[in-house]
């Protein structure tokens, strides 16, 4: 194996996946650099799974370019298993397997495991060693099934939905643990739903729509890029006229709403409020500017119906 | 069932089709499960306890060659383990390792799936000569009943019918999606192997036809095999032909047709 330090550690380029005609990843190309965290975004179906289970090897891509550490996941599978960690978005083990022994037999299967104890107390799964895996509630499966994507000490994880299931306090814990393998050099590949997970965790974000990259860029770019950046919202002292309104620059949207206005747009927007507010004498309540969230973001970047 | 923390040792080698901490988890796994435990390993030799109790199958019959019914129902015992764990146990587990993602799961680790299926019937194996071990074994401690004279023969063709009864089963598993229906697959051809291998009416005392039909049969020609080995023959080739030719054509078609997901 020859792990190529210079260049990204997960590489992928026109990657093209149908099933049955339908086209449900259309030329996705994205690079993932060795200690990054990389998000990966989008609505149900949008082919998120599809793509990170390319990287995997577990899908064989329709056309398109991928690589691990300088691997090819398809033809190399046996190599790139040895790199990568990976949590399924959907998987079961054997029914009567305990915590324990699930534990002890994905360590056995890596070239170098970590130590499993502390990966189970920090997954809160050190209470559960001798439960059936049937037994365990939907959230122990899933935090098991995150220690077995961490067990063999791998240089690349892929988590399809990571926190989906965990409570909130188990949510904190796990993002925690994701920075701390990932401040060990671990490179994170990482399907989420979760907006205040991907702003907290990722360096970059690949937002998928349809099949397609509709964005890719860090957390505050992608807010900064979408229309409505900055939220400003007060109660007028006097109703302002709708033409004012319109001409603002920048303008991404007006909402009203029981006496109360709430402006999007950038922060032209929200010096020529102000001086709307002054020239009209007009004086602003219960002002507050805010900036938009990844969820704005988000809905912006993606259109509105699913497939 | 043993909880004994077993030290993490890191996998051998590349691709490993055969992985100790995986044989080791399907043989606790199997141990939990006291259902396939008394169908394979049990259930034959209590059968052959309860015929082997009614006086008159112990009495010598002149048409069996001055056997007793007892005597032609060794080999059939000895064959039921493996027909019944190969066509209602090992399907349903390993369609239900593919249709769960287990298998898939696996196939993301250094070892491949393969090994997991390898595992299982290793296992499953084991349990079906075990299974036959003791119907042997009961028949000669509580109803005399001679062990095979030709010990190698029988040997032979014992490992030869537990090979087809894997092949079996893992083509009922290749072709089924659920392991619901591999249940059903696997009881619907239950019956019938069990009607060859002579748990009706032994070999020995079928009609001369249908021995001869029953003798292309894969179980059929093991129940003759065994027959001819307890009684001091050679197996005879042909048995042990036709044996050999449904494992390997059981096999390619189970190699053909299996889906990893
Ligand atoms: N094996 C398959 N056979 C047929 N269609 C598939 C298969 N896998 C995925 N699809 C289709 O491809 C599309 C993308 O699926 P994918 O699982 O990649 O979506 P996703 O972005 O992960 O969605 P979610 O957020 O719901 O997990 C869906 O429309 C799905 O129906
Ligand atoms: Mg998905």
């Amino acid at each position: 194996m020859s792990p190529t330090s210079a260049g990204p550690i997960v590489e992928v380029s026109g990657l093209y996946k149908s099933y049955g005609g339908r086209t449900v990843v259309d030329g996705v190309s994205f690079t993932v650099e060795e200690g990054e965290i990389f998000g990966v975004l989008g609505p149900n179906g949008a082919g998120k799974t599809t793509t990170v289970e390319c990287v995997e090897g577990l899908r064989t891509p329709d056309a398109g370019r991928v690589r691990v550490a300088g691997l090819d996941p398809v033809a190399e599978h046996d190599r790139v298993t040895r790199v990568l960690g990976v949590q399924l978005q959907q998987s079961e083990l054997q029914a009567k397997l305990t915590v324990r022994e699930a534990l002890e037999l994905y360590a056995s299967f890596a070239p170098h495991p970590a130590d499993w104890r502390p990966l189970a107390e920090r997954l809160g799964l050190d209470s559960r060693l001798g439960t059936r895996f049937a037994k365990l509630s939907g959230g122990q499966k899933q935090r098991l099934f995150i220690a077995l994507a961490l067990i063999g000490d791998p240089r690349v994880v892929v988590l399809d939905e990571l926190t989906t299931g965990l409570d909130p306090r188990a949510r904190r814990d796990t993002w925690q643990l994701i920075e701390d393998v990932r401040a060990s050099g671990v490179t994170v590949l990482l399907v989420t739903h979760f907006m205040e997970e991907a702003q907290r965790l990722c360096d970059r974000i690949a937002v998928i729509d349809k099949g397609r990259l509709a964005a890719l860029d860090t957390p505050q770019g992608l807010i900064r890029r979408s229309a409505g950046a900055t939220v400003l919202s007060f109660t007028p002292s006097a109703p302002l006229d709708e033409d004012a309104l319109a001409a603002l620059p920048g303008l991404a949207s007006v909402t009203h709403k029981d006496g109360r206005l709430t402006l999007s747009g950038t922060d032209e927007t929200v010096d020529a409020v102000l001086t709307l507010l002054a020239r009209r004498r007009v004086t602003a309540h219960q002002l507050r500017v805010t900036d938009a969230t990844l969820d704005d973001a988000f809905l912006d970047l993606t259109e509105t119906s699913t497939p | 069932m043993s909880s004994a923390p077993t030290p993490t040792t890191p996998a051998r080698r590349a691709g490993t089709l055969v992985h100790p901490g995986v044989l080791r988890t399907e043989i606790r796994l199997f141990r939990r499960e006291p259902g396939a435990l008394f169908w394979i390993v049990c259930f034959p030799a209590l059968l052959l306890a309860i015929l082997g109790s009614i006086p008159s199958f112990r009495e010598h019959d002149e048409a069996l060659g001055g056997l007793r019914l007892v005597d032609t129902y060794v080999p059939v015992t000895v064959l039921l383990g493996m027909i019944l764990g190969g066509l209602q146990a090992m399907p349903q587990v390993l369609t239900g390792y593919r249709e769960r993602g287990i298998l898939r799961r696996m196939s993301t680790t250094p070892v491949r799936p393969a090994a997991l299926l390898l595992a299982h019937m290793v296992v499953f194996a084991g349990a079906a000569l075990v299974s036959a071990l003791l119907a042997l074994l009961l028949g000669r401690l509580a109803f005399g009943v001679r062990l095979p004279a030709q010990g190698f023969g029988y040997a032979l063709a014992l490992l030869l019918a537990v090979a087809a009864a894997l092949a079996l089963g893992s083509l009922v598993s290749a072709l089924t999606p659920t392991s619901r229906i591999a249940g059903a697959v696997g009881s619907a051809v239950l019956f019938p192997m069990m009607f060859c291998a002579g748990l009706w009416v032994p070999v020995q005392s079928m009609p001369d036809l249908l021995a001869r039909i029953v003798g292309w049969t894969p179980f059929g020609a093991a129940a003759q095999a065994l027959n001819g080995a307890a009684a001091g023959h050679w197996p005879g080739w042909s048995h042990l032909g036709v044996l050999a030719a449904w494992t390997v054509l059981l096999t390619a078609g189970a190699a053909r047709w299996f889906r990893w997901e």
